[in-house]
């Protein structure tokens, strides 16, 4: 008998008592989307900023490796998205745009077709998400119901900036993935 | 050695098991303050242990339906009856790529199967990326706890380590500075490493995807760079539904330090152009748990880790004391059913206070549990020392005159006998504790001198 059959009649063999499956409610919560949203984002290390906000800190960065896939600012990219993910060890900024925010915990919604490169968001040293301020839903119940079964080989809900602080609990910034997020909510 | 004896190991450098008991205690309040922001916490709880009910009733099923919607996907699923097949399944996917060295990111599972020790036996590097992990690895010690791997050490003794291994400045303490080195380090071994293996937090059977969850980003770093990412999974990490995800998303961070959500939340349906994702389905005991009635409901841990920082015990006797893949309360009830022989001492590292069963995420029964393995450790081993006595103490109570002799007896000797006679290592009640001061005459005399 192979391993799956003998799993799977070890526990077929069992008397298990029925138990429903829950339904989920649709909680909600009370409050303004876009700032609860901002809250939670500087909560998980990261920042939110408006456009001329984000223009300014990118013109006086000076960064000059910069891959962009988002379409309000594909001008800012100075290098096209490359075909091996190896390439990106020397990224500097990624822009990419997210398809939508969670105001609960800052989370954000990204696919293969916004990545590009699964690799992308977390091998960049700066990482950028671009959202529409209208695409805020309240908590991850809405977030899921939002995406429901839509089909994408890959799918993240990115909240932050790479961390830890596994060295005596002390948080740091910018563990193995992108030592920053910024996202520019327009 | 049992827990006593190694916490006992652990409580030697007061200040540091002081710093310990601090810092999880912080942790606990981290979580209780980000749980009183969401108002249907307590509902969240009822849910997620409901909708976990509803797995281990029906596993079977849903087991099934994962693995032919992953199937689907092009995810090659793979089945484990215990650790020695995970391992060799691990090892023949390393031998077809011809890896020697692979990145890990942080998986339970793959410590309880002592994957490394083995992947090594066969000439292969095994990396480990979470920092704490990489940190224990280093010192050739297991994870102390199930989060945060390395809340045992230090920066001190991280800086001495880093210094041998890394070449850091000697003496520089600074924890951005010493992750700095291990970002560079592990960055390193990520843009080399052809195999990536990880954990899994849950599997969907509805869409036949698997979600990791990471704040360093580290399993990502790995399976996205390499060209075969390998997920190992215990069968008890199913899910029904994608919008259960909702539930356990919310749960999970806060309940394990206080966050919202960890930065990373991974869904991993299909393999990239080119690529392959392997998924190994491991029993190792689990269908064991699930025919214990009493037990199977420690199956829905979601391993957050909420029950080791509330421990007053765990906080005050150090991960390694368990000595147990899993430490802590949840360990202590799921590691009898491994080895009742080898983790006996553990259903009595607890007060019973019933913390954990508070703070579970998905409302595990934990301190109910304890006390249940109790029973059977007393059941299967019985306790010499005890039952030596309860044999003495039946002759003495069955005669009035053994009676009123063992009585003057006994507290003459307690007040006259030295301390070693009494607190000796077979009366381990003893320890710590010290005796009431012995009346000067018994109940029946002093009855007879101040009511007859």
């Amino acid at each position: 008998m192979s391993s799956r059959e003998k799993i799977l009649s070890a526990i077929r063999s069992l008397t298990l008592e029925p138990k429903a499956l829950p339904d989920i409610p649709n909680f909600s919560n009370s409050g303004d989307l876009v700032e609860r949203f901002t809250l939670s984002i500087s909560g998980n290390k990261g920042e939110v900023l408006s456009k001329s906000e984000f223009e300014e800190w990118f013109s006086s960065s000076g960064f000059s490796k910069v891959i962009s896939l988002s379409a309000q600012f594909s001008e800012l990219a100075t290098l096209p998205l490359p075909e091996d993910p190896h390439a990106l060890e020397t990224l500097e900024v990624a822009i990419l745009d997210g398809q939508f925010g969670v105001a609960e915990n800052g989370a954000i919604w990204l696919e293969d077709t916004q990545l590009g490169l699964r690799a992308l968001p977390f091998a960049t040293e700066h990482l950028v998400i671009v959202l529409d301020r209208n695409r805020l839903e309240d908590t991850m119940h809405q977030g899921y119901d939002k995406i429901a079964v839509a089909h994408s080989g890959f799918g993240l809900f990115l909240a932050g900036p790479s961390k830890t602080a596994d060295i005596e609990q002390s948080l740091v910034i910018g563990a193995q993935g992108a030592k920053s997020l910024r996202v520019v909510l327009i | 050695m049992t827990h006593p004896e190694n916490a006992a190991e652990f409580l030697k450098d007061a200040q540091k098991s002081k710093w310990h008991d601090e810092t999880l205690w912080f942790v606990r309040d981290k979580r209780d303050k980000v749980s009183k922001g969401i108002p249907e916490w307590e509902q969240l709880r009822e849910l997620a242990s409901g909708i976990k009910d509803n797995v281990l009733a029906n596993l079977a099923d849903y087991l099934e339906e994962f693995e032919r919607n992953a199937t689907k996907n092009g995810i090659i699923v793979h089945w484990a009856a215990d650790s020695e097949e995970h391992n060799r399944l691990v090892l023949e996917i390393l031998q077809q790529q011809n890896c020697t060295a692979v990145v890990k990111s942080k998986s339970i599972l793959t410590e309880e199967c002592h994957l490394n020790p083995y992947l090594e036996k066969h000439g292969v590097e095994v990396v480990d990326t979470d920092l704490g992990e990489r940190i224990v690895q280093f010192l050739n010690q297991p994870p102390s706890h199930i989060v945060l791997p390395a809340i045992h050490l230090k920066k001190g003794e991280i800086s001495e380590l880093f210094h041998e291994k890394l070449h850091t400045e000697k003496g520089n303490e600074d924890p951005a500075y010493l992750t700095q080195a291990a970002r560079v380090h592990l960055r390193e071994k990520f843009f080399a490493a052809k195999v990536a293996i990880t954990g899994v937090n849950f599997g969907i059977a509805e869409t036949g995807e698997f979600v990791v969850c990471t704040n360093e980003g580290n399993a990502d770093m790995g399976v996205h760079l390499a060209d075969v990412h390998i997920a190992c999974m215990g069968i008890e990490k199913i899910l029904p539904r994608r919008k259960d995800l909702g539930v356990f998303l919310r749960l999970l961070a806060r309940s394990a330090t206080g966050q919202p959500i960890t930065n990373y939340n991974s869904h991993f349906r299909s393999p990239s152009p080119g690529k392959e994702i392997h998924l190994i389905l491991v029993d190792n005991g689990r269908t064991a748990q699930l025919a214990r009635e009493k037990f199977r409901n420690s199956l829905k841990c979601i391993r957050c880790g909420a029950c080791m920082n509330t421990c007053p015990i765990y906080r005050r006797s150090g991960g390694f004391s368990y000595n147990s893949t899993v430490p802590g309360p949840i360990g202590s009830i799921l590691s009898p059913g491994l080895d009742l022989k080898k983790h006996s001492s553990l259903p009595f590292a607890s007060t019973l206070c019933g913390s954990c069963t508070d703070v579970c995420p998905v409302k595990i029964n934990i301190h109910e549990q304890l006390y249940e393995w109790r029973q059977e450790v007393t059941k299967t081993q019985g306790e010499f020392a005890k039952g030596l006595s309860m044999k003495l103490a039946n002759g003495i109570f069955k005669s009035p005159l053994a009676y009123k002799i063992s009585g003057s007896l006994m507290r003459n000797a307690l007040k006259s006998l030295p301390n070693s006679l009494i607190y000796h290592p077979l009366n381990v009640w003893g320890k710590n504790r010290n005796l009431p001061d012995a009346p000067k005459e018994s109940f029946q005399q002093w009855y007879r001198k101040n009511r007859s």
